[in-house]
């Protein structure tokens, strides 16, 4: 498995280096259209956001934003190529052009937004870094500043290493890091007791929990130590292909927020009155047009995946996390949709 | 002119080399253009930056405010360090093996056959991750360490006590080597003594005396230290004492042990590879089987061994790459990190692929210098 990776790493360092002018030869956009696949890149198995379910399909709220794109862009959400990828080879594989976008809880920073050839569309999951213990085996441990000296399990390839180390300088606390590629060998690390402590998103941790039979053995720490806004990332050279990445996060937070839901959005369409979600579902405005769509490319989002908070409540919701800053803006969150004009 | 074969052969090997450079030229001039438009930073600049990150197991002394160049001087080590120890081990097995399976002893043939065929027919990966899975799954937690003289046994690893750092202890390690060279030196004296005259000096005690007389020495002379720093449990870990971590032993042992299946096979080959009119020789000259095989096999079969030798060596030495499994952090899995915090992909592969072939370089340079030295001398 380990070779397979090289392999691919080294291919996508070749494909740099022997694709002649292949960043001109054309938007990402057309390449899609032209394939009729939206390829995406996903975790590899994230419960909540990417993950095979019981049939075997992907499912999760990144693998929604996926079908979401994939139905307004293709007209189907099940027109999706998903590619699962570690945390290691995420970029190059984007870099490389081997995925259209990157939908797998990654982190927006200025390094990934401005150095490396890729931005962000926009923020579709707030998290933040947690630390879990087992409170069997460390019942002491009741906050973080309780694990000084600790060793911790991390997964590589994340910008968990790093923030670690950053608060443990700014606390003058020490964690000794035990790293692994992977977030499987990292967490069996952590469970079987090689490591005090595991860190990752507070979301990772409450993903491994919800599948843990004695999850009842295990505290999730209080202290969240970073800002983790998570969101969709793609390559620089397609802005048409930026802007509908951007206002799909934005048309499904819209819907939840005008109450437009995978059940109703038809009858609304037919029905409302509201200009605001005329616009949205593309009854009146041209917003489709803008990104160069057509009219109903939203109402086929919402078909597809449901608004934002169904999607949520499908996703995350069975991790027991509640909505906290993911909730829209007039509900306590920080979710706010820029307004369809 | 043209008509002259050396000339044409410079000619022809010239246009190679141009076109090889050519092609690479394009490569890179294609890769710098290509990132550049995707605007993707390029170059080594990275490298003086602050690394942000700790590594558990350091050989020189690493915080997250050094470089990353410091941060890959540490990957780096651990890789040498790792390799060197499992280098060691295995030639030192592989050879015992390698041996056991000639010997007539039919339980000692079958076990050394029995441990070849199996373990060198599994992958090394597995191997890696049973060693490891063994270490931090059987093993008890830190806070009920096994307690086998003085070391503990845990999850953690095995903590040992420790001298405290003093310069008598170096001083100590400073004539054990000292030791060594002298002990050589005796060794070749004796035999040029023997050659010129017949007799035959002693060679064992005098060196064994040393070996324990010179550190002792130094030592004593040096203050003659004795603290020792003694593991005490004390929060999550033992304080005090040293411990090797699961993720190294791991390591050493799985590649020693899978190494070392293959170089028994060598050293088989080797051994069968020496005529039997040397060993009936041997024989008649009234010589030992210990004698036999020390002062007239081994010597002839070195000269087969010694090269596929060294590609065991380089073997294990690329696959301790394979750390990044279980979690040990050698060259690769800090270039990885690196790698994944600044995104420069090309440059740290690069490195890692350069610092590679160097080490696997200067093992084949080191190992064809001592193939040169036990040539057969033809007359």
């Amino acid at each position: 498995m380990l070779k397979t990776k090289w392999t691919l790493r080294a291919v996508a360092a070749l494909a740099l280096v022997g694709a002649a002018g292949a960043a001109s030869a054309g938007p990402t956009l057309d390449a899609i259209k032209q394939r009729g696949t939206l390829v995406c890149g996903v975790h590899t198995g994230l419960v909540g956001f990417s993950a095979p379910d019981k049939t075997g399909k992907y499912a999760g709220i990144d693998v929604d934003y996926c079908k979401a794109l994939a139905a307004a862009i293709l007209n189907s959400p099940d027109k999706v190529k998903y590619v699962p990828l570690t945390a290691q080879q995420r970029f190059t594989a984007l870099q490389s052009g081997e995925v259209d976008i990157l939908s797998r809880n990654t982190t927006w920073n200025s390094k990934r937004d401005t150095t490396m050839g890729s931005v962000f569309a926009g923020v579709w999951f707030y998290d933040g870094q947690a630390f879990v213990v087992n409170s069997k085996k460390n019942p002491r441990v009741k906050k973080l500043s309780d694990l000084n000296k600790a060793s911790v399990c991390v997964e590589t390839g994340t910008t968990t290493e790093r923030n670690m180390a950053d608060y443990a300088r700014a606390n003058k606390l020490t964690f000794k890091p035990v790293v692994f590629e992977g977030q499987e060998a990292t967490e069996k690390a952590f469970q079987s007791g090689r490591c005090d402590a595991y860190t990752t998103d507070a979301s990772g941790i409450a993903a491994m929990l919800v599948n843990l039979p004695n999850k009842d053995d295990y505290t999730v720490l209080p202290d969240i130590i970073s800002k983790e806004p998570l969101g969709p990332m793609l390559r620089r050279n397609d802005q048409e292909f930026f802007s509908i990445a951007r206002w799909t996060i934005f048309a499904l937070q819209q819907a939840e927020e005008s109450g437009v839901t995978q059940a109703n959005v038809m009858k609304m369409k037919a029905e409302s009155k509201d200009p605001v979600i005329q616009r949205l579902l593309g009854t009146t405005g041209e917003v489709g047009k803008g990104l160069g769509l057509d009219a109903d490319w939203a109402v086929r989002e919402i078909q597809a995946v449901g608004n934002y908070g169904e999607s949520y409540d499908r996703n995350i919701k069975p991790l027991g996390l509640s909505r906290g800053p993911n909730a829209l803006w007039n509900k306590g969150g920080l979710m706010y949709p820029v307004p369809m004009d | 002119m043209w008509a002259s074969e050396r000339l044409r052969r410079i000619v022809y090997q010239l246009a190679l080399l141009l076109l090889v450079a050519a092609v690479a030229g394009y490569a890179a001039h294609n890769l710098v253009h290509n990132l550049q438009s995707r605007s993707i930073t390029i170059g080594f600049g990275y490298l003086t930056q602050e690394s942000g990150f700790d590594i558990s197991e350091k050989l020189v002394a690493f915080d997250p405010s050094h470089s990353y160049a410091r941060a890959f001087f540490v990957g780096l080590l651990n890789t040498l360090f790792v390799s060197a120890c499992a280098i060691v081990v295995a030639t030192l097995l592989g050879l015992a093996v390698g041996i056991a399976r000639l010997s007539p002893n039919w339980l000692l043939r079958k076990l050394a056959t029995g441990y070849v065929e199996t373990v060198r027919n599994v992958p090394l990966i597995l191997q890696l991750l049973m060693w490891y899975g063994m270490l931090t799954e059987l093993l008890p937690p830190v806070a009920e360490a096994l307690h086998l003289g003085p070391a503990y046994l845990s999850q953690r690893g095995v903590t040992l006590p420790w001298p405290e750092a003093h310069n008598g202890w170096r001083a100590a390690l400073l004539g054990i080597a000292a030791a060594a060279i002298f002990s050589l030196m005796w060794s070749r004296w004796t035999q040029a003594v023997q050659m010129r005259t017949g007799k035959r000096l002693p060679v064992a005690w005098p060196s064994l005396l040393v070996f324990v007389l010179l550190p002792s020495i130094a030592w004593a002379a040096m203050g003659a230290p004795t603290d020792w720093s003694q593991p005490v449990l004390a929060g999550f870990d033992f304080e005090g004492g040293k411990t090797v971590s699961p993720e190294f032993i791991a390591l050493f042992a799985g590649l020693s042990i899978y190494t070392a299946a293959f170089i028994a096979e060598i050293v088989r080959g080797g051994i069968q590879a020496v005529p039997r009119g040397q060993i009936d020789a041997a024989d008649a000259l009234g010589l030992s089987r210990a004698q036999r095989l020390r002062l007239v096999v081994l010597p002839q079969a070195l000269r087969v061994i010694i090269p596929p030798l060294t590609s065991q060596y380089l073997n294990l030495t690329k696959n301790s790459s394979l750390a990044v499994a279980i979690g040990y952090p050698d060259l690769v899995s800090v270039s990885n990190t690196s790698l994944n915090q600044t995104g420069q992909a090309i440059e740290a592969i690069a490195l890692m692929m350069a610092v590679y072939l160097a080490i696997s370089l200067a093992i084949s340079g080191l190992m064809n210098w001592y193939n040169f030295r036990v040539r057969l001398v033809e007359r």
